[in-house]
């Protein structure tokens, strides 16, 4: 039970708006709200996929990063281009930690950063010379690769190159698919539209490849695995689940995914949806053009995974059926042993989150199993049918905050005083600085995987490991400490 | 006139989803529902209304569909 009321709650967003220009406050107010399970749908309460404030520190992405860093990049045997200036991609290479097998720079390309380098001359003159002598020798450099990928930075847009015309003449000379993709950083309000943008590039230019080939033999337990990015090893994690209970994953999108498999999708039975706000255009597109159904799932904690297994083995037999409670049980024994060892040590505990646009309600069920409370939680380019999925999951009268800022997470974070927050990079240091436990919940702080069984367990270590760290009553200098001991103690919360 | 896409919820209600919006809604009511017929005013659950011609028989959803906004 979260220990502020509804009121208190309310108050506290009227607390923290309070330093608004009245503008800025009448904007900011529509995005954070109280959470009441009463409410069906969220745009009622909540204001969501809205461009940001100018002025406020946000915490999101652009077009670019949601195309190439969320739903491109994993695609490990082809090579994405980050087209433009050098930074973008540079800056952003490998950070999601996508884990993949293969031998990097020979047949995978995933840690790699491959750009056009956009100089003055080429903002002037254009970059589709270059592009295409690039793609030329990335042909000749990396034979293996399976194809490539233009992923478009902000000035591409700007100049107008006209990328899909060079696309093509290159995929006739060099026989494998060239992608073009329009995913311009400045397009839309956050990452969000990226991944859409990339969600049809696939469609468009990717997944219709094998519509005519019936050489792939498929069986009716195919399934696969969309919207999991293999972070930390996430989805090999989910896989194992899955393939112990009968299935076949014929496909990973995109988390150690490859070409190929992308083009076989559309031959599954079922799709699985893990990240429901990156990757259901491409899950809808395929219901209706291919007759697919598609289904969310959540693999964080044994109550989720237990649920999802079942939800998904009601899609086939009965052998499935059994199996799936055969696997539910198989590792009951050692998630029990997680909750026995960890549970003591994190009960009670008050989490707040903030994270992308699934975790903030996915991993609920996670601490949940470890005794602990979601207390506040928003998303940086969540839409409203996530809004809608996630006051169900969390308890009354707690905070929820949509493209927070900088300034009022902090706030926050100083009267709600959670004992974990779970966040990005861009907020990790100030919060340790604050002294509050923090986990990076977006690459899993250098961890992971957290999906699945095995997840679980290394998911509840590294919250402990947080949480129970004796630094954090380190942190104020001793000789300060001494005689005001709550007082500075409150000051650092 | 967005283009929607139609399609059965778990429950056997129906999502009006528009895509270039990215919105998703219920479907409270249909004017015309039949094997034979489907279309006409529909109302979604937020209370905003759509219209379309109806077609005839009932399509097979999940459909892309085109909507007018009703007043
Ligand atoms: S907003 Fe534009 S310039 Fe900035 S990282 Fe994204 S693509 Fe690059």
């Amino acid at each position: 039970m979260s220990n502020m009321t509804r009121e208190e709650t309310e108050a506290l967003i009227q607390e923290v708006l309070e330093v608004y220009p009245d503008n800025a406050k009448k904007d900011r107010a529509k995005h954070l709200t109280v959470n009441d399970q009463e409410v069906e749908q969220s745009k009622k309460c909540i204001t969501s996929n809205r461009k940001s404030l100018p002025g406020v520190m946000t915490i999101r992405g652009c077009a670019y990063a949601g195309s190439k860093g969320v739903v491109w990049g994993p695609i490990k045997d082809m090579i994405h281009i980050s087209h433009g200036p050098v930074g973008c991609g540079q800056y952003s290479r490998a950070g999601r930690r996508n884990y993949y097998v293969g031998t990097t720079g020979v047949n995978t390309f995933g840690t790699m950063n491959f750009t056009s380098d956009f100089q003055e001359k080429d903002i002037v003159f254009g970059g589709d010379k270059k592009l295409a002598k690039i793609m030329t020798e990335i042909e000749q450099l990396f034979p293996l690769n399976k194809g490539i990928t233009i992923q478009s930075e902000c000035p591409i847009g700007l100049i107008g190159d006209d990328i899909e015309a060079v696309a093509k003449k290159t995929t006739a000379e060099i026989e494998k698919p060239v992608v073009p993709v329009r995913c311009e950083g400045f397009r839309g309000v956050s990452q969000s539209l990226g991944h859409h943008i990339a969600n049809d590039a696939v469609r468009d230019w990717v997944l219709g490849n094998r519509d005519n080939d019936s050489s792939f033999e498929a069986t009716p337990y195919d399934v696969t695995i969309i919207g999991d990015y293999n972070i930390g090893g996430d989805a090999w994690a989910s896989r194992t689940l899955l393939e112990e209970m009968g299935l076949r994953v014929i496909a990973q999108w995109s988390g150690d995914g490859t070409l190929s498999e992308m083009e076989n999708t559309p031959k599954a039975k079922l799709n699985l949806l893990h990240c429901y706000r990156s990757m259901n255009y491409i899950s809808r597109h395929m219901e209706e053009k291919y007759g697919i159904p598609w289904m969310e799932y959540n693999f964080f904690g044994p109550t989720k995974i237990a649920e999802s297994l079942r939800k998904i083995a009601a899609f086939f037999d009965d052998t499935i059926k059994e199996n799936a409670e055969k696997v539910i049980e198989k590792y009951k024994a050692e998630y029990e042993a997680v909750i026995a060892k960890y549970r003591p040590r994190l009960e009670g505990k008050r989490v707040m989150l903030y994270v992308g646009g699934l975790r903030p309600r996915h991993v609920i069920g996670a601490y949940e199993d470890l005794g602990m409370e979601v207390v506040g939680t928003g998303y940086e380019f969540a839409h409203n049918d996530d809004y809608d999925r996630t006051i169900k999951e969390m308890g009354n009268a707690t905070l929820i905050y949509d493209d927070v800022t900088g300034y009022e997470f902090e706030e926050f974070v100083k009267k709600v005083k959670p004992d974990l927050i779970g966040s990005g990079i861009k907020e990790k240091y100030i919060f340790q600085k604050m002294g509050i436990p923090f986990r990076q919940m977006h690459s899993w702080d250098y961890s992971g995987p957290y999906h699945g069984y095995d997840g679980f367990a290394i998911f509840a270590r590294d919250m402990d490991m947080t949480l129970n760290n004796p630094c954090w009553n380190k942190i104020q200098a001793p000789w300060l400490k001494s005689e005001e001991e709550p007082e500075a103690a409150a000051a650092g919360a | 006139m967005p283009n929607v896409m139609i399609r059965v919820k778990d429950d056997g209600g129906l999502l009006f989803y528009i895509a270039k919006k990215d919105q998703e809604d219920e479907i409270a009511t249909v004017e015309k529902d039949s094997d034979s017929e489907w279309g006409g005013e529909v109302e979604l659950t937020d209370g905003s209304k759509y219209y379309i011609d109806p077609i005839s028989p009932r399509p097979r959803f999940p459909t892309t569909l085109r909507f007018k906004r009703a007043e």
